[in-house]
């Protein structure tokens, strides 16, 4: 019998196998190729240059995309509000690294000028931390009134949670807090700006060079991708596909349906609230019209287009779809129709074109551009378990 | 029928000749205006197999998916080891030990043979997610137990050790019904049942499964409750024998007894002239 060696070496070569199918060699391999190639990247770039940017956006969208992916991909959650993580990420940056409570003087861990603004002003990390905290308990209560749901039910529930989310964003301006004359948010005002990250390291971050920031959301990134494929490898992640391939099995087996669906939510919050924090550092502002439902949709046609479940599918996607959506329609691509001498602006298509994008690889890969293995095979072989009549008390 | 157990709760290693392990005290399950199973008492012997039988629609699933508390019974109560478990989470119940196969089989298709096992062991692990991520000490050596565990069982249910990394959906139906077994024996329970576990076997392969059934009572000293249709099988290996019939028990005893009954024969032939 074969039996388990020191260390996980048993294990990883098989999930390499069944995530790529490429061997675990080359897959480290690829994956170190890339890696160096997107730490070197901004070497190669203007320091302000337009597309830096667009990178750093499409890095933070992989970081959206990995966290929903924990639940629809792993878990198989159906979550269509997920921009309400997106925007507490986003107003943890606005209330705690911010003028925004004026009449506050907080300042914990920043220096030099910031200690002379008003409102409070926190280090990037702890509110980091902060939002992570928050979206994972926002997560858990979106995640409670859809544990007795399934599928298009779970969708539905998440999508109202994201609008109340947006609209409370929205109208936030016009909800007075308890101290001062503090307001909730906003509104479509937008907090900004807000404060600039400042790290350890990297210094003071600026708009004047956008390498700090790419270097930072790229390690963002590696960490979440970190976490994400431990998790997935865990009992916690095998458990998270039990559920999502057999609900009833799973609860037999000894799987706690509540707990392992919260704890979906849970991760899967928390790593929108990075981004969330992230971005609205970044774009210097916290406004309330960015957290609209078609952001939900975006990040959904990311992981789907990428492949459902597949981490590596999943990046590969966020990073398609963002260039596609902030460098190729707008920049690129822009002038198209004024060669064939209409007058309208691509960017007005933008959704159209993710539809067809999406609608194309439905038709022709429906598993997603880099599937992860079991959901090719669910797609193609079919596995059916049927429906369940079942009344498993979650 | 000894309800006062209910009252005691004593430990599994109790000392006692032949302590009840589970009994079940007048359950009934109506579905709308169906009564499924109706006004049903049982007791589950340690150590033991029993069947429970019936034709089609006879309430048996029914039955059982109340003893793994996917369903809550409308009236009755349910006791394992001494603990009312009346309605109880299926999950809890998995953990307190009682494990189950399901008539068609519900195997994690897209997960391997092995990581079915491992979700089997669910309970018996610890591993958190700060845990998980970090892969502590502590978590690396619970999955690497868990592997050899996951294989060990495997092994013994009678898997080739070639087809452990195999995707439950490409297995045999055969092998497929042994994983399931497999995965039910990873939650180390005290109480295994078995939902049709020969269906769609031809007489070799269950031959061998019913092998395995006396391995598990007399090596593991497991419990085993087992809906059967094939009447070889439940005669061959049971110690006795429940017939229910339109959710009601109708005959109990030991297999001859039980095959001679009239009524069981009615319930099964219509009546006779």
């Amino acid at each position: 019998m074969a039996i388990a060696s020191p260390d996980q070496s048993t294990a990883k070569p098989k999930r390499y196998s069944l995530e790529s199918g490429l061997p675990p060699v080359v897959s480290k391999v690829l994956f170190a190729v890339l890696a160096v190639f997107a730490i070197l990247l901004p070497f190669l770039l203007d320091p302000i240059s337009s597309l830096l940017s667009v990178c750093i956006i499409s890095l933070a969208y992989v970081i959206l995309a990995l966290g929903l992916n924990v639940v629809v991909g792993f878990a198989g959650l159906l979550d269509l509000g997920y921009v309400a993580f997106f925007a507490i990420g986003a107003y943890a940056v606005g209330w705690l690294a911010s003028g925004f409570f004026v009449d506050a003087n907080v300042h914990i861990g920043v220096s030099g000028f910031v200690l002379n603004l008003p409102g409070v002003h926190m280090n990037f990390l702890i509110v980091l931390v902060v939002a992570m905290v928050l979206c994972a308990i926002g997560g858990i209560l979106i995640g409670l009134p859809t544990l007795r749901l399934r599928g298009d039910y779970i969708a539905i529930v998440t999508l109202a949670f994201g609008e109340i989310i947006r609209v409370f964003a929205v109208n936030g301006d016009q909800i007075a807090l308890p101290f001062g004359d503090a307001k909730l948010t906003a509104g479509r005002q937008g907090i900004t700006p807000v404060d600039q990250v400042n790290l350890p390291v990297l210094g003071q971050f600026t708009q004047l060079d956008l390498r700090p920031w790419y270097w930072l959301v790229l390690t963002l990134v590696f960490i979440t991708l970190f976490c994400v494929i431990r998790l997935r490898d865990s009992r916690l992640g095998r458990a998270w596909i039990a559920i999502r391939e057999d609900e009833v099995a799973a609860a037999s087996m000894g799987v706690p349906l509540v707990k392992t669906k919260l704890y979906a939510y849970g991760v899967g919050a928390a790593i929108g609230g990075i981004s969330g924090a992230f971005q609205a550092s970044y774009l210097n502002t916290v406004n309330a019209d960015q957290f609209a439902f078609s952001f939900s949709i975006f990040v959904l046609a990311m992981i789907i287009l990428g492949g459902l479940g597949s981490v590596w599918g999943v990046v590969f996607g966020a990073v398609l779809l963002s260039f596609i959506n902030s460098y190729l329609i707008p920049d690129v691509l822009r002038t198209i129709p004024e060669k064939f001498g209409l007058e309208f602006e691509l960017t007005d298509l933008g959704f159209g074109i993710f539809g067809f994008l999406l609608l194309i690889v439905m038709v022709l890969r429906p598993e997603g551009l880099l599937p992860e293995k079991r959901r090719q095979i669910e797609l193609t072989e079919g596995v059916g378990t049927g429906e369940s009549t079942f009344e498993v008390r979650a | 029928m000894s309800p006062d157990t209910a009252a005691d709760p004593a430990p599994p290693e109790s000392a006692r000749p032949e302590p009840a392990l589970m009994t079940v005290q007048g359950v009934s399950k109506v579905f709308g205006g169906l009564t499924a199973v109706s006004d049903v008492s049982f007791t589950i012997p340690s150590r033991s197999i029993v069947s429970v039988i019936g034709p089609n629609g006879a309430g048996k699933t029914t039955f059982f998916n109340m003893l793994t508390g996917l369903y809550r019974p409308t009236v009755g109560r349910i006791t394992f080891l001494g603990r009312d478990v009346t309605g109880t989470r299926p999950d809890l119940i998995t953990k307190m030990g009682v494990a189950r196969t399901f008539q068609n089989i519900r195997l994690f298709g897209t997960m391997s043979a092995l990581e079915n096992v491992l979700v089997g062991q669910h309970s018996r692990m610890k591993a958190g997610i700060l845990g998980s991520i970090l892969r502590t000490p502590g978590v690396r050596k619970e999955e690497e137990r868990v592997r050899t565990v996951g294989r060990e069982i495997l092994d013994f249910v009678g898997l080739p050790a070639s087809s452990f990394d195999q995707l439950a959906i490409n297995l045999s139906y055969g092998d497929q019904r042994r994983v399931e077994v497999a995965r039910a024996l990873a939650s180390e329970p005290k109480l295994l049942l078995l939902d049709e576990p020969t269906a769609g076997m031809n007489p070799n392969e269950s031959d061998r499964l019913t092998e395995l059934m006396r391995k598990l009572r007399d090596e593991k000293e497991l419990t085993i409750l087992l809906i059967e249709h094939d009447m070889k099988v439940v005669m061959g290996v049971s110690e006795r024998v429940t017939v229910l019939d339109h959710g009601m028990k109708i005959a109990e005893g030991d297999p001859a007894t039980v095959r001679a009954d009239p009524t069981v024969v009615e319930a099964y032939l219509g009546k006779q002239g």
